[in-house]
Formats: structure tokens, sequence, C-alpha cells
């Protein structure tokens, strides 16, 4: 048993964790393709290719819940803009798509179609870049980041936080999202990009490409993941649950929370970027209402149903949350919104860990952790905005 | 040459009146023959009689034949002689005359002017108002003859500013100087634009004097009505604001709750006026212009009802958790809008604006006040009062106001603070009933209706300072005529998102709000 102060840095996976993630690995780098492109059309084992774009979509959602989980489940900032970072990765990827068409558009014009409609002569400034793919590499990365910089920093820097931050994120997204619904912004409007040919030359509707996409989103999503591992691990990842769990603390304690939690938002939005980016090539097109309100929060479910700070659990979220979508929507759509509000209050109600907890229960170990639910709510009635529950001890305040 | 016309022309149909049927053959076919300057010419000849009048009615109704020898106007599958009046079989070879769209313009205007003698006077202002942008020359005559048998004061005023707008391109540059002195009593923006296209072709430095001096009275006296047309928007779209927050500084300011549901509060109340205006339709139809009067309560008391179910059901599970409550009202939402969509349809509904609340008040000639947008900033500022009001002077806003401030002593005073809790959530949620109920009266009533809402709602609450009435009102008022100024030169979208990036902005200056809590917090 370990008797220093410090516990001692956990490892970044236990064996059975490391076991499933090469299981994980191994399903999307080998058996996804194998069972897709080896199996005949009929055989139970075969994988349509509907199923295969679908799951693909869906490893994307789950890079944005994991991205969730650690600027919400981890540092307790809970963001309901991060549609906008999703949909900047997606709209620099769609730029890059949208050039790599050429002449093959419907007005055989070296311009997007959209611009052709539009009557503009010229690309607007900001498609300079869009040209070359490492650009737009850099660009995925780069504008998703710096958005999210600047934003973060003056947010961060006047101590906005809890309900406060959550409601400005969302008025930006909303601003962004009537932004990009202008014509003359130059993003094509409310049908935004749609209709690519081709990425790096190579036709985008095969086979062979779906497969590279795909493969690529498994390991994108598996490197994030022990990313997010190593970073939660880490002691800066320390900090920032230090930072969830009371903040004013921390500060008494002599660091200065603006560097962490500017650091993991950036890092957070980053990621929603990449998946913004990988989602636009596999789905065909962005427009946009991946920037509204709905979607942003949508995306905060998927985290909260499988379980806050639990890194795994967000990506079973997403998987279970757009697979129930994804069936009802096409058998009953008119009982997705019902069966979606239905669990917005399960969950918050009945689940405050997600599937994650519930499992961990009803396995009996030990729960996600109790601490985060006392400290949400003293950091609550710290603030002197919200009433004291009867049920909480009037001295819960941490300062 | 022109001015001999005119003469020949206003003595025309003084000639002509005599006879019952004073409409020539050889008239009528050049009216429905031809090219169109030639047909708009025959037009401006015709007599100005009953039977002229009817014809050409006939041709802008696509009601009139030609064949070899007669015009033929067919009226219930009937066919009549256009000269004399008589029935006529129609023959199979007959054509349709055919009409552009100059053409129809100037059949308007032709009907228009000889409306202009009309003995009712309703006519009269009809053809007047059809004629007011007129600015074609061949229509001065008759515009004479109609001043000089024009017996109503107001009417005649009305005829000499069109005899002046049709003067200002006269070619006699004197003439079009004293039209532009005429033109210089007018304040309505079709006038200033016509000055200012004049200006712009005008040649002789007595005229262009002239007109400018006009223009600059007539911008001398819109300048106010436009500037009190913007602050009344703005005052208008601010009261709307303040209606859609007055509920949600109840429920969120007061309570903390973060109440996402709070646009779908407003749309049952929309809804509920709907289903009022339904039943007077249905059982009270004489009554049916006074259906508003009972859908004001209907509309918050169907919204507080649901609003303490959500309490009771919901949200007392989650005080003090406010990221929570904002999660599970979003899904309350969700299920709200789809049970309107299943029970009303996905479509948005009709609601009627009462009799008494169309038109508006014509303050100035391009300053019209809506009945509708005035009586919603009354209605708003009514809300405020009451609510103000049941908060600051009741038993009820006693105990409301002592629970939020702390709830252990209020307890501890034998005040059943859950109770109270659902009280408040139910008198917030009514409120936005109300909200809802005046919405309905100036946009469409639909399932979405209160997703268009909820961010400027939080957005008013936040900007003022959570728990602040009367940083509400400020917030609601200040976007409100913000918004409308910034409309002016940037459009209306734009104008939205630099308000939305204003408050962001403005949160990160002062993070709460206008008006700060008062007291001592180590929380920012």
């Amino acid at each position: 048993m370990n008797h220093s102060i410090l516990p001692q840095r956990a490892p970044l996976l236990s064996t059975p964790g490391w076991s499933a993630f090469f299981a994980a690995l191994l399903g999307v780098c080998a058996l996804v393709p194998v069972l897709h492109l080896m199996t005949p059309a009929d055989s139970v084992f075969h994988l349509s290719e509907y199923m295969v774009a679908l799951v693909g979509k869906i490893m994307c959602y789950a890079i944005v819940a994991l991205a969730m989980d650690l600027i919400w489940g981890y540092t307790g900032i809970l963001s309901l803009g991060h549609g906008l970072y999703f949909a900047l990765g997606g709209y620099a990827m769609g730029m890059y798509l949208m050039r790599q068409i050429g002449r093959d558009g419907n007005y055989k014009s070296d311009l997007p179609d959209f611009m052709v409609f539009l009557d503009w002569k010229t690309l607007p400034w900001h498609w300079t870049l869009s040209e070359s793919f490492i650009a737009t590499l850099f660009l995925i990365v780069a504008v998703p980041g710096l958005v999210a910089f600047v934003f973060g920093y003056f947010a961060f820097r006047s101590r906005i936080k809890g309900v406060y931050f959550s409601i400005i994120t969302q008025a930006m997204t909303f601003a962004a999202m009537l932004l990009f619904f202008r014509n003359e912004t130059g993003f094509g409007g409310n049908n935004g990009f749609t209709d690519f040919k081709r990425i790096l030359g190579l036709p985008i509707a095969t086979q062979g490409m779906r497969m590279t996409l795909f493969v690529m989103t498994g390991c994108t999503l598996l490197l994030f993941f022990l990313l997010s591992r190593w970073l939660v691990a880490s002691k800066f990842g320390r900090v920032l649950q230090a930072i969830r769990d009371a903040e004013t603390r921390v500060m008494f304690s002599g660091y200065k929370p603006l560097p962490y939690k500017l650091t993991i938002w950036v890092i957070s939005a980053v990621m929603c970027g990449v998946a913004g980016a990988l989602y636009v090539p596999q789905v065909g097109i962005i427009n946009p209402s991946e920037m509204s309100t709905s979607a942003s929060i949508e995306m905060a479910v998927w985290a909260a149903v499988g379980g806050r700070a639990t890194l795994i659990g967000p990506i079973l979220g997403a998987f279970i949350v757009n697979g129930a979508k994804s069936w009802l929507t096409v058998t009953a759509p008119e009982y997705w919104l019902y069966f979606l509000g239905a669990l917005f209050i399960v969950v918050t109600l009945f689940l405050p860990d997600g599937i994650v907890g519930l499992w961990k229960r009803l396995t009996g170990r030990k729960s996600g952790s109790p601490a985060r639910e006392a400290a949400e709510q003293s950091a609550a009635r710290e603030k002197g905005q919200l009433p004291t529950t009867p049920d909480a001890p009037a001295t819960g305040g941490a300062a | 040459m022109r001015k001999l016309l005119a003469q020949f022309l206003l003595f025309l149909p003084l000639a002509w009146s005599a006879g019952a049927h004073a409409l020539t053959a050889e008239a009528a076919r050049a009216m429905a023959t031809g090219d169109t300057d030639e047909r708009i010419a025959a037009l401006n000849q015709a007599p100005a009689d009953a039977a002229t009048a009817a014809f050409v009615q006939a041709m802008s109704d696509d009601a009139v034949k030609i064949t070899a020898d007669r015009v033929i106007v067919v009226k219930d599958d009937k066919g009549f002689d256009a000269a004399t009046g008589a029935e006529v079989p129609i023959p199979e070879d007959a054509e349709d005359i055919v009409n552009n769209n100059r053409m129809r313009g100037a059949f308007e205007g032709t009907l228009a002017s000889l409306k202009l003698m009309s003995p009712d006077r309703a006519e009269r202002v009809a053809a007047i108002d059809a004629l007011r942008e007129e600015t074609d020359e061949s229509r001065l005559p008759i515009v004479e003859k109609a001043l000089a048998g024009e017996t109503d004061e107001s009417l005649k005023t009305r005829l000499q500013a069109i005899r002046a707008r049709i003067q200002l391109s006269s070619s006699d540059a004197t003439q079009r100087a004293a039209a532009a002195a005429e033109l210089g009593h007018s304040a309505s923006p079709a006038t200033r634009t016509l000055l200012i296209e004049q200006l712009r072709q005008e040649d002789d430095a007595n005229a262009k004097a002239a007109m400018r001096q006009a223009l600059a009275a007539v911008e001398g006296r819109l300048v106010w009505g436009e500037r009190l047309a913007a602050l009344f928007s703005g005052i208008s779209l601010g009261s709307i604001l303040l209606l859609v927050a007055l509920g949600l500084a109840i429920t969120y300011g007061l309570m903390g709750v973060i109440n996402m549901a709070h646009g779908e509060l407003m749309m049952i109340g929309a809804y509920a006026t709907y289903v009022v205006q339904g039943l007077f339709q249905k059982y009270l139809p004489g009554a049916f212009d006074w259906y508003l009067v009972a859908a004001v309560p209907a509309a918050f008391l169907a919204s507080a009802l649901v609003g303490a179910a959500l309490e009771r059901g919901v949200i007392r599970f989650l005080y003090g958790r406010p990221l929570e409550t904002l999660l599970a009202t979003w899904g309350i939402s969700l299920m709200l809008q789809q049970l309107v969509r299943s029970l009303f349809g996905a479509q948005n509904v009709g609601v009627e604006n009462p009799a008494w609340m169309s038109g508006g008040m014509q303050l100035m000639e391009n300053l019209q006040l809506p009945w509708n947008r005035v009586i919603i900033v009354g209605f708003a500022f009514a809300v405020l009062g009451g609510m103000a009001w049941l908060i600051g002077r009741t038993r009820l806003g006693l105990f409301v106001r002592g629970v939020t401030q702390n709830r252990p002593i209020a307890s501890c005073m034998g005040v059943n603070t859950a109770r109270i809790d659902t009280y408040a959530f139910a008198l917030g949620s009514g409120i936005a009933g109300l909200a809802g109920c005046a919405l309905s009266q100036i946009g469409n009533v639909g399932p979405d209706l209160g997703q268009g809402y909820i961010v400027d709602a939080f957005m008013v609450v936040v900007l003022g300072g959570v728990g602040q009435l009367a940083g509400t009102v400020y917030a609601a008022l200040g976007l409100g005529v913000l918004n409308k100024l910034l409309e002016g030169w940037t459009g209306a979208v734009l104008a939205k998102i630099a308000v939305l990036v204003f408050i962001i902005v403005f949160i990160q200056k002062r993070p709460q709000g206008i008006f700060a809590m008062k007291g001592r917090s180590a929380e920012a």
C-alpha cells in the first residue's frame, strides 16, 4: 500500500482496459472491413454500406462526446456551443472538398456551384487556403482552436462559469448559425456544402475510400481516447478535476485556473473540429443546422447518458443515443422526440452517472464520484443564486 | 400640340355624356387591338362614362373577344356588342385579346381615373388611392376635371397632390417648379422618392432650386416620422422581449431553475389562445371579437398548470443542480413540442386578430402604429405591473422572496417551502403563457414557436442581472431598441448577430449583468 501524501500516478489503462482497447482497434481496422468487403451481400455476417456509414458517423459523434466529457465531466464546464467547433472543422473540410469538385459541378465552373448561382466572379478571401489539403488539415485544427482560445480566454478571465457560461456558449453558436445561414458569408447559405466528388484527387464514393475513412475515424477515436485517458490521469487532469469539484479552494491553494481551463477548452474544441472534418466526407453534407442550439445540447446528452467523467461512458452514450435515433427515426419518427426527451429526464433524475454508473451500481463496484455531486451543489449555492435545499447541509460551501 | 390634345380630351367626355352608349365600335376596337402604345393612346382618349368603364373592366377581366366586324364582351357565356350593348352570338373564330403587364397597369389607371368622377365618395377615395403613385401626364386632364368638380376639401387636397406629382414631369419648366413647390407641403416617402428621381434629370435651374427646396422640406418632415417609427418598433420588440423574459425572471432569476422549456410554455399559451378562438368560432360566433379577453386567462391557466405539474414531477428533485435542470427541462421541451405536433399537427395554426386589433393609428404620413403592437406594449407593461404587485405586495410574494433568500429560515418560520416553489414556478409558467397569447397575435403559432425565443429570453434575463426585475425591464427595452436601430443600417440578421455578440462581450465585462446582486460572495 502507498502511504505517501501524493497518490501514485494511475496506469494509463488497466490490463482488461488494454485488452478492450486492442479488441476495439482490431474491430475497426480488420473486422468491419472484412465483414463489409469480403462477405457476400446475402450473408448474415455482411455489414451493409448503410451500416458502415452509420457506424462511421457515430464514431465521429463519439469523438465529440469524448471532448464534451473532458470539458464537462472532468472540468465541470457545460458547453452548449460545441456544435460550433464541430461545424467549423466540418466547414474547413467541406471547403477543400468543394474545391476538389473542380469543373465537374453543374455549371462547369472553377468556382463552387453556389457561388456561380449567386453570380460571384472570384473566390472570397477566406477560401484562399482551401485548395491545399495540407492547409486544410491545418485549418481543421487551427480554426476551432483559435475561436475556442479567444472565446475561452475572455470568458475564463472574467471568471464566467456555471450556467452563465453555458448560456453564452449557446448565444455564440446561435450567432454563428445565423451568420452561416447567410449567403453572402460565402459558406453556401442554408444548403451548406454537398455533392462532393473527390478527396486528394481520388473518387469519394468508392468502397475503398469509404473503408479508408472508416478506419481513419476509428483510429482517431481510439487515439483521442488514449490521449484523454493520459490527460485525465496526469497531474494536469487532476487539477482539472479539482477545479471541477471546488474551484475556489484550488485558487486558494495557489493555482491559477485560467490556463488549465483554457487548455482543456481548446483541446476539446480541436477534437470536435477533427470529428467534424471526418464526418463531412462520410456523410457528404455540411450545413448550418450542425450549429443549432439543439444539436449542441444533444451532444451533452450523449455524454450524460453514458456517464460523465468516465471516458468510456460518453463513447457508449454516443453509440446508444445515435443508434436509437437511426432506428427510431426510420421505424417510428413521431416517437423519436418523446424518446430523446424522456432520456434527458430519466438520466438527470435517476442516472446521474449514466449507464456506466448504473453498471457499477449493479455490479456492486464503487460508484463514480459522489464528491462531484456534493461539489456541484455547494458551488451552486456559493453563488448565492440558488435555493439551498433543505436536505443539503447548510455549511456545504467550500469557501 | 400636347396641350391642345389635353384640352380636347377635357371636353370630350362632356360632349359625349349625353348618349347612353357613347362608346363607339371604333373606340372599342382601338382599345382592344393593335400594339400596346396605340391601345394605351386609345384608352386615354376614350370617353369618361359608365359604358367605357364597364368595357375597360371587361378587358382587364379577360372577358373580351374580337371578330372581324365587332368587339364582343363575354358575360356568363353570352356575348354582348361592346358599342350597342345588344346580345350577339359569339362566333367560333372570335379571338381573345392579349394583355401584357403594361396594358393591365393602364387598365387599372384608366378605371381609377374614370371613378374619380363617381358620385359615391368611397369610390372616389378608392380611385384617388389607386392614382397616388401616378405620374403619367396623359391623366392630367381627368385629374383636373375631377378637381374642378370635387367639393370635399380633403379629397381636393389629395387631388392637388396627385396633380402636382403629374406636373412634376411636365415639359414646361415653370409648371415643374410650381408643382415642386406644391409637393413641398407633402410628407410622404413616395413624394421624396419622386422628387429625388426628378431632380436627377432636371436641367432647368429654377425648377431645380424649387425641387431641392421641396425635397428638403419633405425630408425635414419625414425624418421625425422615421425616427419615431424606429423608436416605436424598438419599444414594440422590447415589450415582446419583456413579456418573453418576465416569466423566466421568476423561474430562472428568482428560483434558479434553468428552464429550457420556457419557450414551450409560451407555445402552450399560444395554443390555448388558438383553442379558445376555435371555441368562440363554434359556440359564440357573435362575440368572436372578444375571444381574446377569454384567451388571456385561459393561456395563463393552461401554462401555469403544466408548469405546476413539471415542478411537482421533475424540477423539485433538481433544485441546486442548475446544469441538471437545464438538461431535464430541455428534454421536457422536446416532449411538449412533439405532444403539440401530435395533437394539432406539425403545421402552423391560424390565430386571427380580433377586429379591434387590426388597423392602426396614423400619426404621420410615414408613421403608423399598428393597433396590435400598441396593445401588446400596453399588455406587457400591465403584466409587469401585475407581477411587481404580486411579488412586492402580496403574502405569496413575500413567501416567494423569503424562500429564495433563505430557505431554511423561511422553513423554520412555518412556510411550506415546497408549496411555495410550486406556486412560484406555476406563476412564472403562467406568465410565459401570457407571452404566448400575445405572440399569437403578431406571429406564427406552431410547434417551434418557443424555440425562436428561448435564446432571447435567457439573454435578457442574464443581461439584466439574475434576480433583478428592474434589470429585466431595462435589458428587454434596451435590447429591443438597440436591435431596431442596428437593423436600420445592417439588416435584421446582422443586427441580431451584433446584439448577441454585444451581450457576450458585455457579460465579460459585467458577469452579473447590468444590476449585480448586492452582497458578498467568494464566487464571482
